[in-house]
């Protein structure tokens, strides 16, 4: 285990160089482009050049920019990262206010697109070139071509508008937004926690679209990689033995095959983790759901650049960590994998 | 006419297949390459005709003659907007920004990343390190949130959405071309070569450089497709073009507005536009890297 302690803190020592240059270049860009947070935030109103002079004064964006870089890093090395020009509260604060809502939509897209995707990857690399594998596989190629919004859109019309099973929108029914107590901001661990049936109901009914929406080109993605990592290791000569001692299909297949198929599969989970959480913008704005990608998008609306590169940070890190913790369940999966 | 017109068009794949192909005979039966490049090619004619009103049933911006907010009919075969304008024709020039903003951006960062994939993998040493790392930085990073950021900061417009499209699939070609580059390098005809005396530009440009390029080529289909999808979230979002312009995006926007009253056809036709135009690039993707890799064809029975 001390090589996998050693490994881990090298990994988190060389995510700081790729942070400090992805903050660089956000922070560059936002005061080389056109666009003033002052004139954005005053919405054009007509103000005296005085008072825009004393905002930029007090929003301390009227110092020389290596100034506001080296106040702004020194910031974050104390988990400083600024106030939000739009809320006035720290940037961290409304961060991790909205993280669960984001998280929460994540576990359930990764969940679906998990249990979709590598079971219909599975059906069709044990049915391979039968006709259930040529829809499985046009299925995957299409789910690549998939706008997310218009797919969650579509979801809404049939599925909250036409047949009304469904909620269209946000994290909670109307009624029940009044009396419920969020502790965890996970909602729906909070609702077991709440032990009311009604409110668990409504909860998880919320979550389903935009969870399915997530995880849509997920789950594509997830197929077409078991099925064609299935299909290597079918074809391997140790799953011939397998088959020649007597061995019946099914344990051919999950025992022997599933676990070497795993290994690619796992991978590519991980690093699609990013995409998942640009797909989380498009959800998130579809179903008003109250996470940090949407935040985001408001942020950027109105010039706050604190907002802005806090947001951008904080993905980073969160998509960094999570790339780590998937590169140390190989060795798991993965005997001959050591760090 | 309109079989005139079909065999015109199968001609012409049939030639593009051809040309592609070089010549080899087996590889003629592409049906996957040629449904997408026809898909593609469609796509492009009727977005250039449609860019004038006579070719469109009703013009797009300013006929203001259907009902409002009607489902299809025979008269408006996808129904009609809030502003009593023609869906159908709508749809047909809303292609425009798409198609632009994805050539443009694919052609950029394809040129910008493959010259720095280049350099980098043919220099190494600390110009090597510092790219790899800016790269690393940038693709690690997820792209969809990196060009609403890109596109926000420089604003709306054709233009600077190419940029900001561009940017973000820059890492990918800088690290095909240098993972060819870096195999490439070491082999022993570039050091004969070298060994003859040949410049370092040279050797780029005549040598290297021509080995990356089916690489490039298959990769930058995928790229395109992807890039369809991502114009039109910019557009869904805002970043678009301004309005009474037709565009996918858009449109689908303004329809989400009146999704609640169930007038569906405003985001349906649109969104189909989308996904056929991105399958039909992802198809011509998928046929490109069978031509370019025929070990994937296995001898599966």
């Amino acid at each position: 285990m001390g090589g996998t302690a050693r490994y881990i803190i090298q990994r988190l020592l060389l995510t700081i160089p790729m942070l400090l240059i992805l903050l660089t270049f956000v922070f560059l860009i936002l005061r080389v482009m056109p666009g003033d947070p002052v004139s954005a935030m005053l919405g054009g109103r007509n103000v005296s050049p005085q008072l825009m002079d004393e905002y930029r004064h007090k929003m301390g964006v009227d110092r020389p920019i290596l100034v506001q870089y080296g106040t702004y890093l020194a910031g974050i090395l104390r988990g400083d990262f600024g106030d939000s020009f739009r809320t006035n509260k720290p940037v961290v604060k409304e961060l991790f206010t909205r993280f669960p809502a984001t998280l929460e939509l994540a576990l359930f897209g990764l969940t679906f697109a998990g249990i979709f995707g590598f079971g219909t990857g599975l059906i069709a690399a044990v049915r391979a070139d039968r006709p259930i594998d040529h829809t499985v596989r046009i299925f995957h190629i299409g789910s690549f071509a998939m706008p997310l919004f218009w797919l969650g859109l579509m979801l809404q019309v049939i599925f909250a508008v036409k047949l009304g099973w469904l909620p269209v929108a946000s994290r909670l029914g109307g009624r029940m937004a009044f009396t419920f107590k969020s502790i965890t901001g996970f909602y729906l661990l909070d609702s077991f926690i709440g032990g009311n049936g009604a409110v668990i109901a409504d909860v998880a009914k919320h979550l389903v679209l935009p969870s399915i929406t997530l995880g849509f080109a997920q789950a594509g993605l997830l197929g077409r990689m078991t099925r064609a990592s299935m299909l290597e290791v079918l074809d391997m000569d140790y799953i011939t033995t397998a088959r020649a001692k007597g061995l019946r299909e099914r344990v051919v297949v999950f025992a022997h095959a599933l676990r070497n198929a795993l290994i690619p599969i796992v991978t590519v989970f991980g690093l699609q983790f990013a995409i998942l959480m640009g797909g989380a913008v498009l959800t998130e704005t579809v179903f008003s759901w109250p996470g940090i990608a949407s935040f985001l998008v408001r942020s950027i609306e109105a010039r706050d650049w604190p907002a802005i590169q806090g947001s951008v940070v904080f993905i980073a890190i969160f998509i960094s960590i999570i790339n780590m913790i998937v590169d140390i369940t190989y060795s798991f999966i993965d005997p001959r994998v050591k760090y | 006419m309109a079989r005139s017109l079909v065999r015109w068009l199968l001609d012409l794949l049939d030639w593009l297949v051809r040309k592609v192909t070089r010549g080899r005979h087996a590889l003629r039966r592409q049906v996957i390459l040629k449904v997408g490049l026809a898909t593609v090619l469609v796509f492009v004619l009727v977005t250039i005709l449609a860019q004038s009103s006579w070719f469109t049933p009703y013009d797009p911006v300013y006929y203001r003659d259907a009902p409002r907010l009607q489902p299809p009919s025979a008269q408006h075969w996808m129904g009609s907007d809030q502003l009593h304008r023609d869906v159908f024709s709508r749809v047909l020039a809303g292609g425009k920004a798409s198609l632009i903003v994805a050539f443009g951006a694919v052609a950029l960062s394809m040129s910008i990343g493959s010259i720095l994939g280049w350099l980098s993998g043919f220099t190494g040493g600390f110009v090597d390190r510092g790219l790899s790392l800016t790269m690393d930085a940038i693709y690690s990073f997820p792209s969809m949130i990196l060009a609403i950021v890109l596109v926000a900061m420089f604003g709306a417009g054709l233009g600077p959405m190419i940029w900001a499209v561009g940017v973000v699939y820059i890492p990918t070609y800088f690290r095909v071309t240098r993972a060819e580059v870096l195999q490439v390098r070491e082999t022993t005809y570039v050091e004969a070569i070298r060994a003859v005396g040949a410049s370092n530009t040279r050797i780029i440009l005549r040598h290297v450089a021509p080995n990356t390029v089916n690489a490039i080529m298959a990769v930058s289909s995928f790229n395109l497709a992807d890039a369809i999808l991502t114009v039109a979230a910019l557009s869904f979002l805002g970043f678009g073009l301004p309005p009474p312009t037709p565009d996918w995006g858009f449109d689908i926007q303004n329809g989400q507005k009146f999704l609640q009253s169930g007038s569906w056809w405003l985001i349906t036709f649109p969104g189909l536009m989308i996904i056929f135009l991105s399958l039909g690039f992802g198809l011509v993707g998928e046929g490109i890297s069978d031509l370019v890799n025929p070990k994937r064809k296995k001898k599966r029975v």
